[in-house]
């Protein structure tokens, strides 16, 4: 079993802390995991990109050249990734912000509203939330109790009350892809 | 993390590691200046040395940081500094203070891409600068070279016991790559602070004879005999602290030379590709001073060529010259500038080496 996924979107959606969160629960499940973020001299609005590897046998270049996922959560993003795809790949958009692409490798493409579930559920940031909801109904990848157990940790002190819209924006996630 | 338990897993940056089993490994005493890629070995340790009754230091520069280092030392104490090439730099006067002194002390350097201000991503091209110097003088600084989040914090505890057991400084050399990627790490080395014992530190001389740290030998003869000595315990450092990993060495064609980041890379290439009809070997340098020239030369007795990968123009290659001894063809692949070699490229180059081979053996 392996798996590589990158993740990326603005600066601010998230995606910095949902990579680490899902390390950090598969790395709990005995996995070995590797989680290489882009730290550039990034301007504002620019893309923000992390590279998670999962494999049950040693991890050696954590840099990723051909992805089996891309989590793209804005177009930017997409064009700056879309040839990382090979034609066994999965791709998860953040539909909202990603209109009409070409699908030339005729890949999986799973279109999220992500920004506007999480906007309805009463918190826009958690469109993060959202797309790991989506993708782990399609790969199954890891324990979404352990993933709460991280988030909660993250999630103290005067962050506490954001807990229940995560936990519910991963349902709502899920709850998408199931029903399309 | 305000502490950490035993045998539990973390998942931690390279840099947070390193800061993090500096801690552990007994070292109170961390000054820093703020630098990309190894910024978070600073915050890691802003926020935890005041819990662990440390001081932290952000400093006004370099310069301070490393002789801020010296006194520490000087004083007997576990001390660290860290920063990249740039800040690298700035602190060689000290760290061949340091030397001449024979002070122990762990300097981290996270390379970044040069010459000059470069840019931030990996590079190995500070080798040169931390195996034959750096600064002035006949001095080495053994220096430890980690592939793994895992290895930096393991090397790390060696490194404070390697400074206090030769009180020389040692330098961890690891990459941006390195420092910023995240992955499992597990706290299982002992802090061993009190294993040598430090009679020679400036600790007040009430009731004793009083010591002199000093790197100063102005009366003729003198440093001439100080130097013998510095030579004699680098001798033995070399013939002692040697360390490398091998893999699949004995019955190689070609062996490659490659470490931290790029030996992991060279390691994908190992497990992945068998579409060649050549056996291909690996020899991983963890000591880059003292440097694993032995393995070398005997491999080189055998093999049909030395490949090195280095993420530099052709650094630690002149080692492995030097260590083959013209007895095989050493050939060197290499990216600069925050380039990484790639599996495929690898695969390519020991192609070409191939073909060579093949063309040569033709025409003999």
């Amino acid at each position: 079993m392996s798996e590589k996924v990158i993740l990326a979107g603005l600066g601010g959606q998230g995606m910095m802390l949902l990579g680490r969160l899902i390390a950090q629960a598969l790395m709990l499940e005995g996995k070995n995991v590797t989680f290489y973020p882009s730290y550039g001299t990034e301007v504002r609005g620019g893309t923000a990109y992390y590279h998670l590897t999962v494999s049950e046998e040693e991890i050696f270049s954590p840099v990723i050249e051909e992805a089996d996922t891309l989590i793209m959560m804005n177009l930017p993003s997409y064009l700056k990734f879309k040839d990382f795809l090979k034609p066994d790949s999965m791709l998860f958009l953040n539909s909202s912000m990603i209109g009409k692409i070409e699908n030339e490798m005729n890949i999986d493409v799973y279109r999220i509203p992500a920004t506007k579930i999480a906007n309805d559920i009463g918190n826009v940031v958690a469109s993060n939330m959202v797309m790991l909801g989506a993708y782990n109904e399609v790969k199954n990848l890891v324990s979404i109790p352990v993933f709460l157990s991280c988030l909660k940790n993250v999630l103290k002190g005067r962050k506490e009350p954001f807990y229940e819209v995560n936990k519910l924006a991963i349902e709502r996630g899920a709850e998408f892809v199931r029903k399309s | 993390m305000t502490s950490t338990e035993k045998n539990k897993k973390y998942l931690l940056t390279g840099n947070e590691a390193c800061a993090e089993a500096a801690i552990q490994a007994g070292c109170r005493f961390y000054y820093g200046y703020p630098i990309t890629p190894q910024n978070e070995i600073l915050t890691h340790m802003a926020i935890r040395m005041p819990q662990v009754g440390g001081t932290f230091i952000q400093v006004e520069s370099e310069l301070a940081a490393i002789n801020m280092v010296y006194g520490s030392a000087a004083a007997g104490a576990r001390t660290m500094t860290s920063s990249s090439g740039p800040g690298i730099s700035l602190k060689q006067e000290g760290i061949s203070y340091l030397a001449g002194s024979e002070l122990p002390c762990v300097i981290v350097n996270i390379q970044r891409g040069g010459p000059g201000l470069g840019d931030i991503s990996p590079s190995q091209a500070d080798y040169f600068q931390a195996v034959k110097g750096g600064g002035h003088g006949d001095y080495h600084t053994i220096v430890l070279a980690p592939g793994s989040v895992q290895e930096a914090a393991d090397l790390v505890f060696d490194a404070f016991d390697l400074a206090d057991c030769y009180r020389n400084p040692v330098m961890i050399l690891g990459d941006a790559q390195l420092g910023q990627m995240m992955e499992p790490v597990v706290f299982n080395k002992k802090c061993k602070p009190n294993l040598y014992k430090k009679d020679w530190a400036l600790t007040g001389a009430d009731g004793r004879k009083k010591n002199i740290i000093k790197s100063f030998y102005p009366v003729k003869g003198e440093l001439e005999k100080f130097n013998a000595k510095l030579q004699k315990k680098y001798r033995q450092i070399k013939a002692e602290e040697v360390r490398y990993e091998e893999i699949n060495i004995e019955n190689a064609d070609i062996v490659i030379v490659a470490y931290g980041t790029c030996a992991r890379i060279c390691k994908e290439f190992l497990k992945k590709d068998q579409s060649l009809n050549v056996k291909v070997g690996l020899i991983r340098p963890i000591t880059l001073w003292p440097f694993p020239a032995d393995i070398i030369q005997k491999v080189s007795e055998r093999v049909q060529a030395i490949l090195t990968v280095e993420m530099s123009a052709g650094q630690m290659v002149e080692d492995v010259r030097l260590s083959v001894s013209g007895r095989c063809p050493v050939h060197f692949y290499g990216r600069t500038g925050g380039g990484i070699p790639t599996p495929k490229e690898i695969l390519k180059k020991i192609s070409e080496i191939v073909s060579v081979k093949v063309k040569g053996t033709c025409a003999t």
